[in-house]
């Protein structure tokens, strides 16, 4: 079999002789020796020669089958991403060709489905989040925290940020990259008992930044933290995790001023990481200064209902280098995907489902904690995600369940050195109680046999 | 909207600004031309009292239905107050550039800067 390259040898030297070169080698004769890759072939790259189709797929297939899907174990792995049910009704909307293929909506003469599309999942972000206005999605979570730093920042023109130890690991690394570029100072608030202990406020804070849950998955007294960013002038920044929202005190009603977080859990499948999509919330005073895309409704002049892209004057096409953003692609289909999920579950279903990941959670930590070795990381109340302290090596254990066909959570080894020996354990509502037996059992047999020096099985 | 006019009693900013001077102080806003090329003013969001403004450097930005722009300090000094009726009436800055429609007033650090200013007819001819 061939390779894809459409031209000859004849038409290369054809090419080559008419721009007046001898070789394809010559066109890279401005490239010092040192940069170039000697050859690409069995070169530094170590790629082999070219192979035939078939063979690529053979190769790509065993690469995959080497993947662990969350459908193939019994999953306890959360730590931002998480395996919620979604429903096929999804697939089936969002794969019509109207929303899977168009691109930023300008010309609402034509976009009235997808702008309508945008303006409800503003509408559902809105409510959930108690905040009045909220922006058509941005990127993930971590750069819609990001984001909401920057919108701190132009607002107030304060020189740092307080940001909660809580705050999930590539959030606060997000945050960090980005305050560099603008000279803002990041500084971390420590977790005690599970909570985060602000320091004092100075009049230098532009913004303190907390999640709720946080990352450890305690509840955070949100309405203390607000109150105290609040006497020091400083806005409040919360990363939320969206479904706990249905029975959380909403993050308006806490004081805050901008509620972002991570969409995935809101119709988005774990797909390997990604693409998800990032919400963004905030009070009216910082319309102006949101990023992003906002969908609103209007009247035709007929008088009949309609919707447009407003305030569009913020935004990069109009304001060039001073918009409040540069978020080109919208992660409009992935946002869609949370809309349909939310109207699916309804008002009265997201509460169902949140107290249904209550109870599981509740019974999880009851049970796991019945383990010799086995004890709870914080008291704090929890709702999806609970930290537990293993008196055994935290990876030698995860292995071990591993082995066994169960996945029982994240190591917090890899962000907190502190937390040598937590272990983060989510429940959605895909785990059911005997699931959690059965985490229990296996979990409970592998620290069982850690701390009696038994060999893991190879 | 009103018609064209530079009143003489200004000091104009070739950036379409103007200056009312007064004592040690000045009044700021944005001349006819400007508010006509931006078109309906939606929004204005002014500085806050006590914050110095440069000379030549943007203080503030006015909003249109067509473009967010910087409005530019024509001379320096500290904001002592700032037209605050304007957060509910920004078109007062379409109908009266040069009356209700101002935006600062600043109490200048260099009223030497005033010289290199122009006059209503300089102005003007730097428009044609």
């Amino acid at each position: 079999m061939s390779s894809y390259v459409s031209a000859t040898a004849e038409d290369r030297a054809e090419m080559l002789a008419t721009i007046g070169v001898s070789s394809i080698e010559d066109l890279f004769t401005d490239i010092p020796a040192g940069l170039r890759l000697e050859s690409v072939v069995d070169g530094a790259l170590g790629i082999g020669p070219g192979h035939s189709e078939q063979e690529v797929y053979e190769e790509l297939r065993a690469l995959a089958a080497r993947n662990v899907s969350a459908e193939d174990e019994l999953s306890f792995l959360g730590a931002g991403m998480y395996d919620h049910y979604v429903p096929a009704l999804i697939d089936s909307i969002i794969e019509r060709s109207e929303f899977l293929t168009p691109y930023t909506p300008y010309q609402p003469e034509i976009s009235q489905g997808g702008l309508q599309a945008m303006f409800e999942y503003q509408t559902a972000i809105s409510e959930l989040t108690g905040l009045p206005v909220s922006n058509a999605s941005v990127y993930e979570g971590p750069s819609a925290v990001g984001a909401a730093g920057y919108v701190a920042k132009v607002s107030n023109g304060r020189s740092r940020f307080v940001i909660s130890r809580g705050v999930h690991p590539h959030s606060r690394e997000t945050v960090r990259t980005l305050a560099r570029g603008w000279g803002t100072e990041v500084v971390e608030a420590p977790l005690r008992a599970g909570a985060t202990v602000l320091p004092e406020l100075g009049d230098d804070v532009s913004a303190v930044i907390v999640q709720q849950p946080n990352f450890l998955g305690a509840v955070e007294d949100l309405t203390g933290l607000a109150a105290a960013a609040r006497d020091a002038g400083a806005l409040t920044i919360c990363a939320c995790d969206p479904l706990p929202l249905a029975l959380l005190k909403s993050p308006g009603e806490c004081g805050v001023d901008i509620a972002v977080g991570e969409g995935q859990t809101l119709g988005n499948r774990l797909d390997f990481g990604g693409p998800s999509f990032g919400f963004f919330a905030a009070t009216d005073a910082l319309l102006r200064r949101m990023p992003g895309r906002i969908a609103g409704e209007t009247r035709d002049v007929d008088g009949k209902r309609g919707f447009v892209l407003t305030l569009q004057t913020r935004e990069q096409h109009i304001r060039r280098e001073k918009a409040t953003s540069n978020i080109c692609t919208s992660q409009a289909l992935n946002a869609l995907a949370g809309v349909i999920y939310l109207s699916w579950l309804g008002r009265r279903g997201i509460v169902e489902l949140t107290e249904l990941m209550l109870k599981r959670t509740a019974y999880a930590r009851e049970r796991l904690t019945s383990i010799d070795g086995v004890s709870l990381l914080h008291e704090r109340p929890v709702v999806r995600e609970l930290a537990l302290r293993l008196d055994a090596p935290v990876a030698r254990v995860i292995d071990r369940c591993l082995a066994a066909g169960v996945n029982p959570g994240y190591s917090l080894a890899r962000d907190y050195p502190e937390h040598q020996d937590g272990l983060l354990v989510a429940i959605t509502e895909r785990r059911t109680r005997a699931d959690i037996d059965r985490l229990a059992d296996v979990l409970g047999a592998a620290v069982a046999a850690e701390r009696s020096g038994v060999r893991v099985p190879a | 909207m009103s018609d064209a006019s530079y009143p003489e009693d200004l000091l104009y900013h070739p950036e379409h600004d103007w200056a009312r001077l007064q004592d040690g102080e000045a009044t700021f806003g944005i001349t006819w031309f400007a508010q006509d090329a931006l078109g309906e003013v939606v929004f204005f969001e002014p500085p806050k009292v006590g914050v110095a403004v440069t000379k030549d450097e943007p203080y503030t930005e006015v909003e249109s239905v067509k473009a967010v722009s910087d409005v530019v300090a024509p001379l320096s000094g500290e904001v002592i107050e700032v037209n605050t009726a304007l957060a509910d009436k920004p078109e007062t800055i379409n109908d009266e550039p040069y009356g209700e429609g101002w935006l600062v007033k600043v109490k200048l650090s260099d009223p030497e800067e005033a010289s290199s200013l122009l006059d209503a007819a300089a102005y003007q001819a730097s428009l044609a």
